[in-house]
């Protein structure tokens, strides 16, 4: 099949899986099968996290840059977005639904809500990023974190959008948008660590001063990889808003923004998959807890669910503390792993493996030798 | 005048606590170059030994100046305790992986403290016993007002607890410079904040010394616990959030891993912080940016200083 057949079956495939979640997640459901509000608002909830985190990746795993202000530019993006729908969107709405009917008029009102919020996400990761950048490691988080905190707190000063009592927001947002935007995060992202640019962020977090040296402008691409982040993170921002309907500040203190490094910690640094996987685990894990029993212990009750952030953190310790690299490390999971089981053929051996080898260690059994002697 | 000099007392007084916790930020990370954001909880949890130490003890409803300084000592060997114990067990089998897993590890420790005493003392404030109160047989010249104030000129005054926590700080400020600068143990520390691996090949037990840095950098954020509470009598769990990041903020300010740094950072952000809520009316900075304050401060320096104001930026050498 040529390529271009490939990519528009994975379209149209993604956009039915899309369109039939979407429709479980309706009242009436699908041919009786529905998702329940309390499942839906979780499977939102992940779809939101995991653009965050794969964006948050770009920066943090594969450029090396330690920024810990995702929060802000979601906020950002969060905050424009509802100001342009509450003040502007509902006038361009009824003109529009006047001439195409109401459905098209929301989606067009809607997709310019989040065309503005990643351009004000992405102008701010420009002003944010071209100073901050020029600093190095635990300087670049502090700043990026204080960056957030100041968006915070100044947002949290305009009455405009609400202030101190928050902000009443049309709940245009539906699976459809936030799923298809997490889709469309994943493929950009991949794109562009594949490309030559995706080459330049990952010499320069292997090394700065070699990748400097190599001709790279590392300052140029660092700045590219912070704003293409933050612009993803406004998307999440504008998703999340016209999702939960009513924004306030408290939703992007800094813990927001911590949550999302340990997704991509946990998930492995530098990897994809390993990003989705930690949005999934660190936001369903506080819901399970949640049902945690109460239980009788040693003649007292012992409320868990009570306790289920104490368990949370002490989880969260727990996994670092036995995978520090994060559960997939720089590794991406897909299909190729399946491939890989597979015995290599003969004569595939990488260039130099069978060279340079001490004659003193030629009998002893290597890394692959022992492989192979499992595989057999 | 006697506003300004009002809001300098006022400005040092929470200036000298959040050098008290940011030592402990800037030892650490000298050390280890880790963010211990663990360390504002210490703080809080200095707070709580105080706390119930004065009740466990019968110090709440008779205060003196003896029994203050048991509560204050008490609480500092408890969070030194409670400090090593963290590193001991969150913080050292991930020393030789990435920074960023130790700071994971740091935020899970942050957010295990936090939600073991919501969970175990609920998230109500408590008021803080005044534990202060100065002999009788001090002479009537040096025994402050109903208010517990002294009058310096005009309407300036300085209250007593103000006076303690300066005169506090100061102390421990020097006890800790003669640890570092006169002891065995502080030239250990010193070592090992330059090079671990070389001071381990002469012989240091860079663990102990490690441990050591934890209990003396907890110990110290715990006073700034006692000491505050005994300014704003209320203490709860999450107290330690934005005090710590503050406080963070400042040992960044003065140089991250510098211990003067770290008090000139504090008194820096203390004092203005301070000078917005009282002065920023005037120049049209409303009082609900106090705490932008700090963030905007440490940004403007490292723009022009990118290691702080007495960090000095070391050449990368290939």
């Amino acid at each position: 099949m040529p390529t271009f057949v490939k990519r528009i079956v994975g379209a149209v495939v993604i956009i039915l899986l899309l369109y039939f979640v979407y429709m479980m997640m309706s009242e009436e459901g699908l041919f009786g099968f529905g998702i329940g509000a309390y499942p839906a608002d979780v499977l939102m909830l992940i779809f939101v996290n995991i653009i965050l985190a794969v964006s948050l990746n770009l920066i943090n795993g594969f450029t090396g840059q330690f920024s810990i202000g995702h929060a802000g530019f979601m906020a950002i993006g969060a905050y424009t977005s509802a100001y342009t729908t509450v003040y502007h969107g509902q006038h361009l709405e009824r003109w529009l639904a006047a001439s195409i009917g109401e459905t098209p008029a929301i989606a067009i009102v809607f997709l310019i809500a989040i065309l503005v919020g990643a351009l004000a996400a992405a102008t701010m990761g420009l002003i944010v990023g071209i100073p901050s950048l020029r600093l190095r490691g635990d300087y670049l988080a502090i700043v990026t974190l204080g960056f957030a905190e100041i968006i915070r707190i100044v947002i949290l000063n305009i009455d405009v959008v609400g202030g101190a009592t928050g902000f009443s927001v049309p709940g245009y947002s539906n699976f459809i948008w936030v799923g298809g935007f997490a889709i469309i995060t994943i493929i950009v992202i991949r794109n562009i660590v594949r490309s030559d640019m995706g080459r330049a962020l990952i010499s320069i977090r292997e090394d700065e001063l070699a990748s400097e040296a190599m001709g790279i402008n590392t300052t140029r691409y660092k700045v590219i990889a912070f704003v293409i982040s933050s612009s993803f993170a406004g998307v999440a921002g504008v998703l999340f808003a016209h999702y939960k309907k009513f924004l306030h500040t408290n939703d992007f203190q800094f813990i927001r923004s911590f949550e999302v490094i340990i997704m991509i910690v946990l998930g492995g640094m530098g990897s994809i998959t390993g990003s989705i996987l930690g949005a999934i685990v660190i936001t369903v894990l506080p819901e399970l807890l949640r049902q945690l029993p109460t239980i009788n212990l040693f003649g007292s009750t012992v409320n868990f669910a009570d306790l289920r952030l104490v368990i949370y953190a002490l989880l969260l310790i727990g996994i670092i503390l036995t995978r520090p690299q994060g559960v997939l490390g720089h590794h991406e999971f897909g299909l190729n792993w399946l491939k890989r089981a597979q015995k290599r053929p003969e004569g595939d051996e990488p260039i130099g493996a069978s060279k340079g080898v001490p004659i003193a260690e030629r009998d002893a059994p290597t890394a692959d030798s022992a492989k192979e002697a499992k595989n057999q | 005048m006697d506003t300004f000099v009002q809001q300098l007392i006022n400005g040092l007084t929470i200036g000298f606590i959040y050098a008290l916790i940011a030592l402990g930020y800037t030892m650490v990370y000298g050390i280890l170059r880790l963010i211990n954001f663990a360390h504002g909880d210490i703080y809080m949890v200095g707070a709580f030994s105080g706390y119930f130490l004065a009740y466990q003890l019968g110090l709440a409803s008779e205060p003196s100046l003896l029994g203050l300084g048991a509560v204050l000592i008490g609480a500092m060997i408890m969070a030194a305790i409670v400090g090593m114990t963290i590193e001991r067990f969150a913080y050292r089998p991930l020393r030789k992986y990435a920074r960023m897993t130790t700071l994971i590890a740091a935020i899970g420790v942050s957010l295990f403290i936090e939600y073991l005493f919501v969970a175990r003392f609920g998230n109500a404030p408590r008021s803080f016993p005044q534990l202060l109160k100065l002999p009788g047989w001090l002479p009537q010249a040096l025994q402050p007002d109903q208010n517990g104030n002294y009058r310096l000129f005009g309407r300036a005054t300085i209250s007593i607890v103000q006076m303690l926590i300066i005169f506090v700080s100061i102390l421990l400020m020097l006890i800790l410079q003669w640890i570092i600068y006169r002891t065995k143990l502080g030239t250990a520390m010193r070592a090992v904040s330059f090079n671990l691996n070389s001071a381990k090949l002469m012989g240091i037990n860079t663990d102990m010394i490690i441990a050591f840095t934890f209990a003396l950098g907890s110990s110290l954020a715990a006073a700034g616990g006692v000491l505050t509470a005994q300014y704003n009598p209320t203490i709860y769990p999450l107290m330690g959030i934005i005090t710590g990041l503050k406080a963070f903020v400042a040992a960044v300010l003065g140089g991250i891993g510098n211990i003067p740094g770290a008090v000139l950072g504090g008194l820096l952000i203390g004092m203005a912080e301070t000078f917005v809520v009282g002065y920023g009316q005037n120049i049209g900075i409303p009082s609900t940016y106090r705490d932008a304050v700090a963030f905007s401060i440490l940004i403007l320096v490292l723009l022009f200083r990118p290691a702080g104001l007495l960090g000095s930026t070391v050449q990368e050498k290939v």
